[in-house]
C-alpha cells in the first residue's frame, strides 16, 4: 500500500484494518464496504484482494455470487417491494408499477436524481402486511399514490 | 500406508487411506464417467456424473465419487438402476447445452440419451470448472474466475488485462476444456482478440 493510494482507500483500509487483516473476513470486509459505500467499486474490489493476499477472482466470484453486494453505484436510499406469494397475490406487481413510474426507474436502477434504488425481493416475512415495500430499513403496508409521495419526501 | 476395504459392485477391494471412491472404482478397471474431474486438481463434484450409489442396509444414498473418500466396510453400486437413472437426468441437461462434445456425447450414447427434455441452449460451457481450477491449482496464475451464480453464473477473464499479459503465452485453460468450443468462447469473451 503506497501513500498517496491511501487516502483513495482510507475507508476500505480502515474497515480491513478492523479484521486485522484475515483473508478469512473477506465477506464481513466485503460487507462493511458495501455498507458504506452502498456498492462495491472494481477499484475496491481490486484494493481489498491486494491487501488480503486473495486473488482478484476469487474477490470477484464472491462480490457477484451474494445478492448484497452490488457492483453498481446504488442510490442514497434503498427502495424494496416484495413480490413473494403472499404480497403478490395482495397486488404488489401493480404497486411495483406504480412505484417504479414514480421514480422513472425500473426493478435493479437508480433515479436520476440518485436518491432512490429500486429493487425486488421475494419475501420480508411481514406477509400479513402485504403487499409491502421497504425504505432502508422502514416498512411500508401498501401505500397509496399519496402515501409514497409524502413517504419519499422523508428521505433526502 | 493405512490400507481400507470397501466392497465396489460386489469386489471386495483394497484402497489407501485418502483415495477416493473413484480412484478404487478405477483400480478395478470400472468405467465410471467423469466431466469435471482431473487428476492434478481437487475434487470439484460439479458435473455429477461421477455419482455412485452408497448402500447402507435397507438405505442409500448417491454421492460423487470423485469427492468421497473411502472408508472400511462402505458398499458401492457404481451401475445401479437408481445410479443410471441419475446419470441419465445429468446428461440430459449437460446434452441440452452442448454441440459436438465428444465426451458427453459418449457417455450420452451409453446411457441411451438421444435427446432432452430441457431446451436447448447455445451456451457452450458447463461450468465444470476445469479452467478456473487449473488456473489456479496448477498453473497458479489466477486469471479467470467465475462470476455470477445460478443461471448467471460464467467464466470470466478477472481483470480482462490479465490476456495480455499472462493468458497468451498460456492458453492451457483452452486445451482442458471438456466441450471443446473454449478457443470460440475466448473470441467471444475477450475483445483482446482480434488478429
Amino acid at each position: 500500500m503506497t501513500d498517496d493510494g491511501a487516502s483513495a482507500f482510507a475507508l476500505v483500509d480502515k474497515i480491513i484494518n478492523r479484521y486485522g487483516g484475515e483473508r478469512g473476513t473477506l465477506i464481513q470486509i466485503l460487507l462493511d464496504v458495501q455498507k458504506e459505500n452502498r456498492w462495491l467499486s472494481g477499484e475496491s474490489l481490486e484494493h481489498i484482494a491486494e491487501r488480503l493476499h486473495v486473488p482478484l477472482p476469487r474477490v470477484y466470484e464472491i462480490a457477484t455470487f451474494y445478492k448484497a453486494f452490488s457492483l453498481t453505484e446504488r442510490g442514497r436510499h434503498l427502495v424494496t417491494v416484495c413480490l413473494g406469494t403472499a404480497c403478490h397475490v395482495r397486488g404488489a406487481p401493480t404497486l411495483l408499477d406504480r412505484i417504479s413510474r414514480k421514480l422513472g426507474v425500473k426493478s435493479g436502477g437508480t433515479s436520476s436524481d440518485g436518491r432512490f434504488t429500486l429493487l425486488t425481493v421475494n419475501c420480508m416475512g411481514c406477509c400479513a402486511l402485504g403487499p409491502v415495500i421497504a425504505i432502508d430499513e422502514s416498512y411500508f403496508s401498501n401505500p397509496s399514490n399519496s402515501d409514497f409521495d409524502r413517504i419519499l419526501g422523508q428521505y433526502k | 500406508m493405512n490400507s481400507i476395504t470397501l466392497t465396489i459392485d460386489g469386489k471386495s477391494v483394497e484402497a489407501r487411506s485418502g483415495e477416493t471412491i473413484l480412484d478404487a472404482a478405477r483400480s478395478l478397471g470400472i468405467d465410471v464417467p467423469t466431466l469435471c474431474h482431473h487428476k492434478d486438481l481437487l475434487p470439484h463434484g460439479s458435473c455429477r456424473l461421477c455419482l455412485v450409489e452408497l448402500k447402507q442396509g435397507a438405505r442409500s444414498q448417491l454421492v460423487a465419487s470423485c469427492g468421497y473418500y473411502v472408508k472400511n466396510g462402505l458398499t458401492v453400486e457404481t451401475d445401479s438402476p437408481r445410479v443410471q437413472r441419475a446419470r441419465k437426468l445429468v446428461l440430459e441437461i449437460l446434452f441440452a447445452s452442448l454441440h459436438e462434445n465428444t465426451d458427453i456425447q459418449r457417455y450420452a450414447r451409453r446411457y441411451g440419451v438421444s435427446r432432452s427434455r430441457y431446451k436447448r441452449s447455445l451456451e457452450y460451457c458447463v461450468l465444470c470448472g476445469l479452467c478456473v481450477r487449473y488456473c489456479q491449482e496448477v498453473k497458479k496464475a489466477d486469471c479467470i474466475g467465475f462470476v455470477g451464480r445460478g443461471v448467471h453464473r460464467e467464466v470470466a477473464w478477472i481483470p480482462l488485462s490479465r490476456y495480455d499479459d499472462t493468458c497468451k503465452k498460456c492458453m492451457d485453460c483452452q486445451a482442458i476444456c471438456p466441450t471443446g468450443v473454449f478457443p470460440s468462447n475466448w473470441g467471444m469473451a475477450s475483445p483482446a482478440v482480434e488478429s
